[in-house]
């Protein structure tokens, strides 16, 4: 396959499970953290250490007249208090890996220079002797701002947003075909304006920084680092003017992901600096509503799209204007989130011409990056709105118009005139006919449209509905993996990916266990470290089962053939006829003997073993895998709700997520990144949103304002998980699962919405609140 | 400011006297005074529960109390649930079976409020057990395994066969 490096030992796995890949194993995470013996960020500690604290806008959009730090600086216990004068000398936040240029003025400062630009912008950094006492100097600080009109509608006409700063600073624009004549030779158009509400990861552990100095060793660490450990310490190692081998960054256990945690933020750096300077560890724990306020924020978008369709409701074309809610500044993402949206709007269909623009709008809130399904969540709600829109007009029923459109499994793989994260789309495998009809028969669709009518006949407001979509996972292009047996047979798994509590270690040893012949329970996997391995991209965009898994397997392989080169002669065998059990290398005709164990053949290969002579010691191999096209997981989901009439109260009371993903190395993880994933999708249908007033002040900055989905808001979910489609990509066959479970929460609950209410259309907005749904009922009342 | 009292309470069985500031709460004691860094501090307003420790049995956020105010009582936390063997508590044991947890940040205070619940409720409906955690936010499962995990230990608190 091509776009693929493929050694010349990296056999692929046949279909089905093996002794240890597809097997539902307990995690090798799980001891520790429910005993209590984790070591998440703020579980750091370091001798000697003070503490920081940061103080923030706290209004919208002004000019930074003066800060005045005297009284927090004579405190006692108070080390330092530094303002932007104090940290002149560090550049602003970076961006990685985006292809638009120009957005480099709009990255944002470690302090406040001039003006604020959001509620919760770092102004001031404190540092103390105590937590509690670095909170009461923050207080102290005082700042003068002279308040500014705040832009809040990234919809608005575009206006100047700082002095040469534009409120756009990019438009991305893709597309392909002849869209202008489609749309003039249609039988149809169907206009949609339609907006997602502004919401986010919120992981439960808020972030941490714990940087110190080593000054024996002239090196620079950082704790409490997540998802790009690699990229991080070579920007901070940058942005503070030191070599890379003198910064090393350490990912403990990690309290929830969801992309915001992780970046590079402007707490980082200062905890750096602060080490540094003050020659004292700098131990910094966001507090909640710092949280709120600071981390990435996501997802806000309004769409203005229209589709040309033929008379059987064949998509002739689709033309999307969007508007990307940026917030301030652009952050390490850079227009990432826009360029997903724009990419991956187009999702199972078969679609002849397409153009889309996306306005990236700085406005005065918090800024904005990538969230679970991020630009997916967004656009499989505009894109199934749209289909449903279009089944409505031509009287066709949804789900035969889907039918109509999805890509063919014949059409695989499939190439579409776009790209995305500068890689081409090309839709690598599936059969997205068979799982819609998997999907409606698990959900039982035919029996639930009769028990729906017979429950609107008793006077409940039911409803359901259903949406597709398609993933994008393993981002690439390459991660690493060395693997080594030592002396006493312990198998060291070392990953350049990150984990952020998804349970990476328990899949990596999985896949090592079933490609080397080991128990996968006993092997240590070390990730999430730069001292450890040079490279590594991390834990994002379900990238490490497929990137760093297929790296473990070519890894794991190149050590069994190692070992078993080794073994050949001393059994006197040759090495075709042997294979691994538990660690033992034996026949593979079941003979037990002769034999010989992992360790005994770690220890021939030893620095000091005289067949070592010239050669690099050690029973240990490192893999690079290389992938240059992403790999398109996909999927159904299908909502039943029912609709409080008296609160206008949406209750999902059944679901099922649908998702190929080629396959589960471990089913009981999957389902738990699915179940988990939907809840999030759940929060942003119909509870979650930072909303603001109309100074640009944030109303939702505790856990009672910004509402997560509880355990009482959990439908009965159904979790179908399909591997008829394996990624042709790598040699397992995997796709991403991380994202599935998310992407179309939103469409699904729209359309079941509509359909409770008998209002086809009626959704525009998510989250759907019980006022827009009063209001809605209220329109439909005779 | 940094006004202090001498306490003395019980943590996971044992005698314990510390020092601690008066406007401390009990949650930065565990941790911080005592080094007891299984009880996570999620939201310091008292919604999402990852803080939850026992006080004299009964589930308390440990974000909004104050140190002071636990003297003379007895606190268990996460770390005080398994047996003085290491064998872990059927809740505990429950949670890896049925991938309970993911990222483990708000698990220590579903484990204590479960721990509670169950004393209290040893054979307990699954509606039961939802509305018995649904004041502890989990970002990461979407709760239907932490669920499972609970009435499997349940059963196994009973003794019934799993």
């Amino acid at each position: 396959m091509d776009g693929t490096t493929h050694g010349p030992d990296d056999a692929r796995m046949a279909a089905g499970p093996g002794e240890a890949v597809g097997r539902a194993v307990t995690r090798l995470e799980d001891p520790p953290l429910v005993r209590g013996r984790g070591l998440f960020a703020a579980d750091v500690n370091f001798p000697r250490q003070i503490h920081m604290r940061v103080v923030r806008a706290e209004l919208a959009h002004g000019l930074l007249r003066s800060v005045d730090a005297t009284a927090a600086r004579a405190l006692p216990g108070v080390v330092a208090v530094w303002t932007s004068a104090d940290v002149a000398e560090i550049p602003s936040i970076p961006f990685r890996a985006t292809k638009v240029q120009g957005l480099e003025p709009y990255c944002q400062p470690v302090l406040a220079r001039d003006r604020v630009r959001y509620v919760g912008e770092p102004i001031a950094a404190v540092f103390a002797e105590d937590a509690y006492l670095a909170e009461d100097a923050a207080d102290l600080v005082a700042v003068d701002i002279e308040p500014l009109p705040a832009v809040l509608d990234a919809a608005a006409p575009p206006a100047e947003f700082a002095p040469g700063l534009h409120t756009e600073p990019t438009i991305v624009r893709k597309g392909f075909g002849d869209v202008d004549a489609a749309f003039a030779m249609a039988h149809a158009v169907i206009e949609l304006d339609l907006s997602v509400g502004r919401h986010s990861g919120v992981p439960l552990e808020t972030r941490g920084a714990i940087a110190r100095y080593d000054a024996a060793r002239d090196l620079l660490e950082l704790h409490g680092a997540a998802k790009k450990q690699h990229w991080n310490r070579d920007e901070i190692a940058r942005l503070l003017g030191r070599p890379p081998s003198s910064v090393h960054l350490f990912e403990g256990h990690v309290g929830g992901g969801f992309g915001v945690r992780g970046e590079l933020y402007p707490e980082d750096l200062l905890a750096c600096a602060a080490a540094l300077r003050l020659d004292r560890p700098v131990k910094w724990i966001e507090d909640r509503r710092e949280n709120f306020l600071a981390t990435n924020h996501s997802r806000q978008q309004r769409h203005r799209i229209r589709a040309a369709v033929d008379a059987e409701g064949r998509l002739l074309a689709i033309d999307d204007v969007f508007f990307h809610d940026q917030g301030a500044y652009v952050r390490t993402h850079g227009a990432r989130v826009v360029d997903l949206a724009a990419g991956m709007l187009p999702g199972p269909y078969r679609l002849p011409a397409y153009r889309v623009a996306g306005h990236f709008r700085l406005t005065n809130k918090t800024p904005a990056a990538t969230y679970r399904a991020p630009g997916r969540y967004e656009t499989t709600f505009v894109r199934e709105r749209l289909m449903d829109a279009i089944a409505t007009r031509l009287a066709i029923d949804p789900i035969e118009l889907r039918r109509r459109n999805l890509v063919a499994t014949a059409e695989m793989p499939y190439p579409r005139p776009l790209d995305v994260l500068g890689s081409d789309v090309v839709l690598d495998s599936g059969d997205y006919a068979k799982l819609l009809d998997q999907a409606l028969d698990r959900f039982g669709w035919k029996a639930l449209r009769e028990s729906i009518a017979a429950r609107r006949a008793s006077g409940e407001c039911v409803g359901a509905g259903l949406a597709f979509f398609v993933e994008k996972s393993g981002l690439g292009p390459s991660d690493g993996v060395r693997i080594t047996v030592d002396h006493t047979g312990t198998v060291e798994l070392v990953s350049g990916a990150a984990s952020v509590g998804q349970g990476v270690d328990t899949v990596l040893a999985q896949i090592c266990a079933e490609a080397l012949g080991v128990g996968y329970s006993g092997i240590r996997v070390v990730r999430g470290r730069t001292d450890r391995i040079e490279f590594g991209n991390g834990a994002h965009a379900s990238r490490v089962t497929v990137m760093s898994g297929s790296a473990t397997w070519q890894a794991a392989q190149a050590v069994r053939a190692m070992a078993l080169e080794t073994a050949a002669p001393l059994l006197q065998l040759s090495p075709e006829v042997l294979t691994i059990r538990d660690g033992i290398v034996q026949r593979k005709d079941g003979a037990t003997e002769p034999s010989m164990t992992l360790a005994e053949i770690a220890r021939q290969m030893g620095p000091n073993s005289p067949a070592m002579r010239g050669r690099t010691p050690g029973l240990t191999a490192e893999k690079w895998f290389w992938s240059d096209h992403m790999t398109y997981p996909y999927g159904v989901h299908c909502a039943l709700v029912c609709i409080d009439r008296g609160t206008g109260a949406v209750k999902v009371e059944r679901y099922l997520v649908a998702n190929d993903i080629g396959r589960a190395i471990n089913p009981m993880l999957v389902e738990g990144q699915i179940a988990g994933g939907f809840a999030q999708g759940l929060g942003g249908a119909l509870y979650e949103e930072f909303r603001y007033d109309e100074t640009g002040q944030p109303l939702s900055t505790t856990f009672a304002d910004y509402l997560i989905p509880t355990a009482t808001e959990m439908p009965a979910l159904d979790v179908l998980i399909a591997e008829d489609a394996p990624s042709p990509l790598n040699p397992l066959g995997i796709k991403g699962a991380g994202e599935g479970g998310t992407n179309a929460v939103g469409a699904a609950i729209a359309a079941a919405v509509d359909d409770a209410l008998g209002q086809p259309g009626a959704v525009t907005t998510l989250p759907i609140l019980p006022g827009t749904v009063m209001r809605l009922l209220d329109r439909a009342a005779p | 400011m940094s006004e202090t009292r001498r306490i003395t309470l019980i943590v996971n069985g044992e005698h314990r006297e510390a020092e601690t500031p008066v406007r401390q709460h009990l949650a930065d004691f565990l941790r911080g005074t005592l080094g007891l860094t299984g009880t996570h501090v999620g939201c310091e307003h008292g919604v999402c529960g990852a803080c939850t420790v026992l006080v004299d049995g009964h589930a308390v956020r440990a974000c909004l109390m104050l140190a002071v105010q636990a003297a003379g009582h007895e606190v268990t936390t996460v770390e005080g649930l398994s047996l003085a063997d290491g064998t872990l508590h059927p809740l505990q044991q429950a949670f890896c079976d049925h991938h309970g947890l993911q990222c483990g940040f708000c698990t220590p205070g579903m484990l204590t409020t479960l721990v509670e619940f169950l004393a209290e409720h040893p054979a307990p409906s699954e509606e039961e057990v939802r509305l018995a955690i649904s004041g502890n936010i989990c970002r990461c499962t979407g709760y239907d395994s932490i669920v499972a995990a609970a009435l499997a230990a349940a059963r196994a608190l009973r003794g019934d066969a799993a």
